[in-house]
């Protein structure tokens, strides 16, 4: 591998890395606070995806796409967990969640192929992004280095609002101990709510933002969740820092290992996974226990 | 009294199952076998699902390992199932010392994402290492089983046959899983599923009993995948996918967790419901999925709950 094509695939990692941190915060935000395991989450990326392809398509406009598809899937964030999720809440009903949750992933799925059918569908990125940027001698496209930032600055508003907001400290204290906040007066089921549709809000954020790099198709549901759920394992649930270093580490791995070594570049996350969970069962900055 | 009618029933059912290939039509014949093999699958899902706890969202690693084995050598070593079924249940259970091996040291949630990733490490090695494993054809042109030694040699070519085979397997599975659940080991399993820091504390080592059953589960549902190899004389790829483990996850649940003959329920309405529903919609997955978040929020105990609360509710 030259210069330039490590550069490249560097750029390239670290593009993938930030579009996994913006799912995968989603996923570990609605971990941390609600214990909730939502194998849902790929479904709302693509749904998200799909939502901004009829979108862009429709408007011809892709920063419409990207403003409401994640309205639109909040929106049925909200309708599921106050319907649904609300009844399943509690100490002993992990699997309950998980089962609920894997169902409506189910469902989803089918519903997309019914509504958007069974192709790989591209999505063109905005016109204001079009062409592409020399770095160190390699051609990137401008697109892609644009959401390197935009994880950046993701990752940084959501860092200022769990760590520097009233909203934030309810939602940390809410982590570590849901009951004392309700005793507090505070309504922490509207909070519980608030942080599902932000979660899978980021989710549909991710879909619109990814579809541009990753294309669009049923079953990249699966193969988006799983990676996320890696990432989060890796870093340790529930926390912020963990869902954006984990990112990095399995991005880079899986950008690496594609080019490097295509057949097993699969077996590369999972052997970083396993190191991990050897050396820290809780993942790198998870809490004991949790 | 209640015993004598469990015995009868037992009996009954069995005979059933012996005079049922000659009772049907070889469609129907078909989904038995599939219904028996995916009630091995589902049962081994249980002894770690509904016995001990533990909330494997990869079980189909097994399976999947179970069918390549099996497809491997029956291809090129030998198609007597003397040799290709202990290989097959021994990779299957070296497998799941692995997994268990990362995996156990994890709980709740993290244990179920380990086990999920790791099935679905297994699935991307099957699609991607086209050389050994076929690549997403898998490995076709798998022979019927045999038995026996020269003379004494018996194929299994019939459908019928080939019924009588996983039959057998089926009750042998069903007879050890039972009389494992029952033993000592069977009620340390379900101590370390209701608290297994009491059992810590009264002396157990509870990682090797749950690596135990880990391990027994896995070669069970390695055993099934062979089991469908043989029938479908096919190793896919999506014997590893995660579907595969969410299907025989659903099967556990909609028939009862916690029961051996909830699985086979389980396995018995899953595998019926598509031919049912198909005739209406193409979209049975759709119902699928309604059907089994259904029973998540008001039945979470199954089939065998739903009976079990009507018998009781009867005067």
């Amino acid at each position: 591998m030259s210069a330039s094509q490590f550069i490249f695939q560097l750029f390239n990692g670290l593009v993938f890395s930030m579009l996994l941190f913006i799912l995968a915060a989603g996923l570990s935000l609605i971990f941390g606070l609600m214990d909730v395991i939502n194998l849902s989450h790929g479904a709302f990326y693509l749904l998200g995806g799909y939502i901004g392809l009829t979108m862009v398509r429709q408007f011809d406009n892709f920063w419409i796409a990207l403003i409401v598809a994640p309205l639109i899937v909040s929106g049925l964030g909200l309708i599921v967990e106050y319907f649904f999720l609300r009844r399943l809440y509690g100490r002993h009903r992990h699997l309950d969640q998980v089962l609920f949750t894997f169902g409506l992933a189910l469902i989803a799925a089918d519903l997309i192929r019914w509504r958007w059918g069974a192709y790989v569908e591209s999505v063109p990125g905005p016109d204001e992004l079009k062409g592409a940027v020399v770095i160190f001698g390699a051609l990137f496209p401008r697109y892609r280095m644009s959401l390197i930032f935009f994880g950046l600055i993701i990752a940084a508003g959501l860092g200022l609002l769990i760590g520097r907001t009233r909203i934030g400290a309810i939602v940390r204290a809410g982590v570590s101990d849901a009951q004392m906040v309700s005793g507090l007066g505070i309504d922490i089921q509207k909070v519980f709510a608030g942080v599902f549709a932000l979660g899978t809000a980021l989710a549909a954020l991710a879909g619109v933002l990814g579809a541009p790099v990753l294309n669009l198709y049923p079953g990249l549901d699966l193969e988006i969740l799983i990676l996320a759920l890696v990432v989060v394992v890796v870093g340790g649930l529930g926390t912020l820092k963990g869902a954006f270093f984990g990112s990095l580490l399995i991005g880079l791995a899986n950008t690496f290992g594609k080019a490097l070594i295509p057949q097993f570049s699969m077996f590369l996350i999972f052997a970083v996974m396993a190191v991990v969970l050897l050396a820290r069962p809780s993942g790198l900055f998870g809490v004991k226990g949790n | 009294m209640a015993r004598h009618w469990k015995w009868a029933a037992l009996i009954v059912a069995i005979l059933a199952a012996i005079v049922y290939p000659y009772a049907v039509r070889s469609y129907f014949l078909s989904l038995a076998i599939e219904v028996l093999i995916y009630s091995i699958f589902a049962m081994s899902l249980d002894l770690l699902l509904g016995y001990t706890g533990l909330t494997s969202f990869g079980h189909a690693a097994f399976f999947g390992l179970g069918a390549y084995i099996l497809a491997y050598t029956a291809l090129g070593l030998t198609d007597n199932i003397l040799v290709t079924v202990p290989l097959v249940i021994i990779g299957a259970a070296l497998l799941a010392l692995i997994i268990g091996f990362f995996a156990l040291r994890t709980s709740g949630i993290y244990f179920l994402m380990v086990t999920m990733a790791f099935a679905q490490m297994l699935f991307s090695i099957a699609i991607s290492w086209s050389d050994v494993t076929g690549g997403s054809d898998g490995l076709a042109g798998v022979p019927r089983p045999v038995i026996g030694v020269g003379a004494w040699a018996y194929t299994f070519d019939s459908r019928e046959s080939y019924y009588y085979l996983v039959l057998a397997f089926f009750l042998l599975s069903w007879i050890a899983l039972r009389s494992i659940v029952g033993s000592p080991f069977g009620a340390a399993l379900r101590g370390i599923r209701d608290n297994e820091q009491r059992m810590r504390a009264l002396g157990y080592n509870t990682f090797r009993y749950k690596m135990a059953a880990f391990v027994i589960g896995g070669a069970f549902a390695g055993l099934a995948g062979a089991l469908l190899t043989h029938f479908t004389q096919h190793a896919a790829p999506e014997t590893l996918y995660w579907a595969t483990s969410g299907q025989v996850m659903i099967m556990l649940i909609v028939g009862g967790v916690g029961t051996l003959v909830g699985p086979m329920l389980g396995a018995a309405v899953i595998r019926l419901l598509p031919t049912f529903v198909s005739s209406y919609t193409e979209r049975w997955e759709i119902v699928l999925g309604l059907v089994f978040i259904l029973f998540v929020l008001f039945a979470p105990r199954g089939i065998v709950g739903l009976l079990r609360r009507a018998v009781e509710k009867r005067p």
